[in-house]
């Protein structure tokens, strides 16, 4: 992750009180940024699995605030809000999240010398997250579910959308956010309107950083 | 509202309220017939429950428990269901295609799939009732196709999205057009009430919180209400029942934690092409042992999908795709091309994913994690990207069955297994190079390709003029059982390679038309 900012000063909260946010909207928001942080759904050992996993998912080793991962995820498993279907050989989406921190807590244990996959250095966590990803752990810690699929029909759909569907990562890659009621009014390439995001050129980040102070 | 008693025998129970369900509702309500229309979704109000987000808004997808198997396992969501009241077309992006004439013979005039039992030139005449209708904003001459007429309201302005689509055309020789688009480009008043033309927010593939667009929620759903029909939500129908005579004499919903009983002179199906079969095939009994309107042995049968691959591609210029409808502009040049060594064709559309589907194509095509996924998606504001939705051919082995799982209502869940044929790799192949060249041609750099998307469906009750080879006739009569009819996309033979929505509300439309004949000759 490059340390400079593509859109220094942009926080797209700052849109909260003007006409780019209804109030569906500030409802729906705001009941993200107060997630419970106190686990409703995962257990205690499950959240701190989850926690890790979620923290080589999208690191946030930048300063400032984080998006709580960890917390999110227990939040929409404890709603049950997933996609719904089920692939056959598959459990539902609370089950696999259950079963595949199980797994990978025990794929952990047992390359680790006993250590829990959230104790092991990030280096060797992301040594085994890659292995699940290229399907080369092997089925022994795995009982009904295929660390691969877990990988990519829950790990890879369900932990992104809650680093992406948080307002700190709209403001990272320059959404505009919310739109309601007043839309936009510039369609043309290269030009945007006031209560967009500016992009730093090269060089003249503090003018894109002057401009961002301004988006409202 | 009006509101029906059970006991009351109604005249129409319609099982959905999309594409076909609402627009029928609206319609017999019109002509006088008493009407319930259930749905298993919520009635919401676009400015007071419309949140401009994509995570808040899965609460419009029929995310109710399913499974899916074979070679290539439909991923179900956002794309091809609805639960709510104006089912699909409350989230969907508005894109208002006509099928290419030959579809309609697809079996005679081009060599595969099925024919339907309707002609071109009458789905001619009622795709013009259908556009007039939603006030579908279009180009004033449409490049490909017989003649039709000028679209009621102007095109939209394009976005980057589209301007770079067009060029991308233009770049590889294939035309190009404004895409025909389901939503206000001007004030409108009509019977339905006052909408304001699109503000261009582009949260297009969730509810419209500005209410331009046209959807069965927005214009169908509010002439039905003001006809005198009943919008009965979060209502489950759980099986349609049948009487000694074999017809059928209402349907038991679940609603408020029980079960009941709506007593109807007719029951139309419009659960679009799972939920149909699904529930014609959990109403058996005794005399259908093998599902209602099943005498074929087709129900399920014949389950489509279209292809939605994309080429993806960053610009040096900022598009911010984000602004506005994301599909403003199309082609359709391989849908009217036949010297392709594979049957169907296809059309692609400019896109403006929001920032999780695109992070969740970033990971689903690319298998991007980590500092790898961050970086991509600080491009966000620079990309664009081409989308197909291309035709697939119809196939016995890919249906809809029941699984032995059981829902929240304690009913069986359908299982949906699907499998593409030579022909739909052949011709997902052709798309991808073609999309391919026509962004590499303006300058899209670091290209990649999303291989394994899918969206609308079809099928799985398909209509036809053999009752032995169809389910329902082109009234959308069942041919079984006469006061049974289904009426959304599972009556369609073939899928063709654009978006079905306007061809269900031209096929509703229809159906009403023929009922009011019927009705008139006493052959209801």
């Amino acid at each position: 992750m490059s340390d400079r900012s593509r859109y220094p000063g942009y926080d797209v909260l700052a849109k909260r009180e003007t006409p780019s946010w209804d109030e569906p909207t500030r409802r729906a928001i705001d009941k993200r940024l107060h997630v419970s942080t106190a686990a409703r759904f995962l257990t205690a050992a499950e959240w701190a699995g989850a926690d890790a996993l979620c923290r080589r998912i999208l690191p946030q080793d930048e300063e400032g605030e984080t998006v709580p991962l960890a917390a999110l995820l227990d939040a929409k498993l404890f709603a049950d809000h997933g996609d719904g279907f089920r692939e056959a050989d598959m459990p539902y989406m609370r089950e696999a999240w259950r079963a595949g921190l199980a797994a990978l807590e025990a794929e952990a244990k047992a390359r680790y010398d006993g250590h829990s996959f959230a104790a092991i250095s990030i280096d060797d966590q992301d040594s085994l997250i890659a292995m699940m990803q290229k399907g080369l752990l092997s089925a022994a810690h795995w009982p009904g579910l295929d660390a691969q699929r877990f990988f990519e029909r829950r790990v890879l759909v369900d932990v992104p959308a809650l680093y992406y569907g948080h307002p700190k990562a709209w403001s990272e890659i320059g959404f505009g956010g919310p739109a309601s009621p007043r839309g936009y009014v510039r369609l043309e390439g290269d030009r945007r309107d006031p209560w967009e995001a500016a992009e730093a050129v090269s060089g003249q980040e503090e003018a894109a950083r002057r401009l961002n102070q301004h988006v409202v | 509202m009006r509101e029906y008693p059970e006991t009351d025998e109604v005249d129409f129970a319609i099982v959905g309220t999309g594409a076909g369900g609402g627009t029928l509702a609206a319609l017999l309500a019109e002509q006088g017939f008493s009407v319930v229309a259930f749905d298993a979704g919520g009635y919401f109000r676009p400015l007071e429950d419309f949140a401009s987000d994509e995570t808040e808004q899965n609460n419009l997808y029929w995310t109710d428990k399913r499974v899916v198997d074979g070679a290539n396992p439909i991923q179900m969501g956002g794309k091809n269901s609805g639960k709510s009241v104006g089912g699909s077309t409350v989230h969907y992006a508005m894109v208002s295609l006509r099928f290419r004439p030959e579809w309609f013979t697809s079996r005679s005039s081009l060599g595969y799939g099925a024919d339907w039992p309707i002609s071109w030139q009458e789905m001619w005449h009622y795709y013009g009732v259908a556009e007039r209708e939603i006030n579908v904003s279009g180009p004033l001459t449409y490049p490909w196709g017989p003649k039709r007429p000028r679209y009621p309201y102007r095109a939209h302005e394009l976005n980057t999205a589209a301007r770079l689509l067009a060029k991308g055309c233009e770049a590889i020789g294939i035309g190009w057009t404004e895409t025909p688009l389901a939503t206000l480009s001007a004030p409108h008043s009509g019977p339905e009430g006052k909408s304001p033309p699109c503000v261009y927010r582009g949260f297009c593939r969730f509810g419209c919180s500005t209410n331009a667009k046209r959807s069965a929620l927005t214009v169908w759903i509010p002439r039905a209400l003001r006809a005198g029909a009943e919008i009965r939500d979060l209502a489950m129908v759980g099986r349609i029942e049948t009487g000694p005579d074999g017809r059928a004499t209402g349907v038991h919903f679940h609603r408020e934690n029980a079960w009941h009983f709506q007593r109807a002179r007719n029951v139309v199906v419009a659960g679009y092409a799972i939920e149909t079969p699904r529930l014609l095939l959990n109403s058996a009994s005794d005399r259908f042992p093998d599902g209602l309107a099943n005498s074929s042995g087709l129900v399920g049968k014949n389950l489509m999908t279209q292809s939605n691959q994309a080429v993806w591609g960053r610009m040096d210029q900022e598009v911010r795709w984000y602004k506005a409808p994301p599909s403003l502009a199309i082609t359709e040049h391989w849908n009217y091309d036949d010297n392709k060594d594979f049957f169907g064709g296809y059309c692609w559309m400019g896109q403006g994913p929001l920032p999780n589907e695109w992070a969740s194509i970033q990971t689903g095509s690319r298998g991007l994690w980590g500092h790898a996924l961050r970086e991509a998606m600080l491009d966000y504001n620079h990309m664009i990207g081409v989308k197909m939705v291309g035709e697939m051919l119809p196939d016995e082995t890919n249906r809809v069955t029941l699984a032995d799982d059981l829902d929240q209502y304690g009913l069986r869940v359908a299982k949906i297994t699907y499998r593409w044929g030579e022909n739909d790799k052949a011709l997902i192949a052709h798309a991808l190079q073609q999309m391919g060249r026509s962004i590499e041609a303006i300058g899209a750099r670091d290209m990649f390709r999303q291989e394994n998307d899918t969206n609308h469906l079809g099928g799985t009750a398909r209509m036809g003029n053999d009752r032995r080879l169809s389910v329902v006739d082109g009234d959308c009569r069942s041919w079984d059982i006469r006061n049974l009819w289904v009426c959304d996309g599972s009556v369609f033979p073939t899928v063709g390679g654009v978006n079905p929505a306007l061809t269900i509300q031209t096929i509703a439309i229809r159906t009403a038309d023929r009922i009011k004949h019927l009705a008139a000759a006493g052959e209801l």
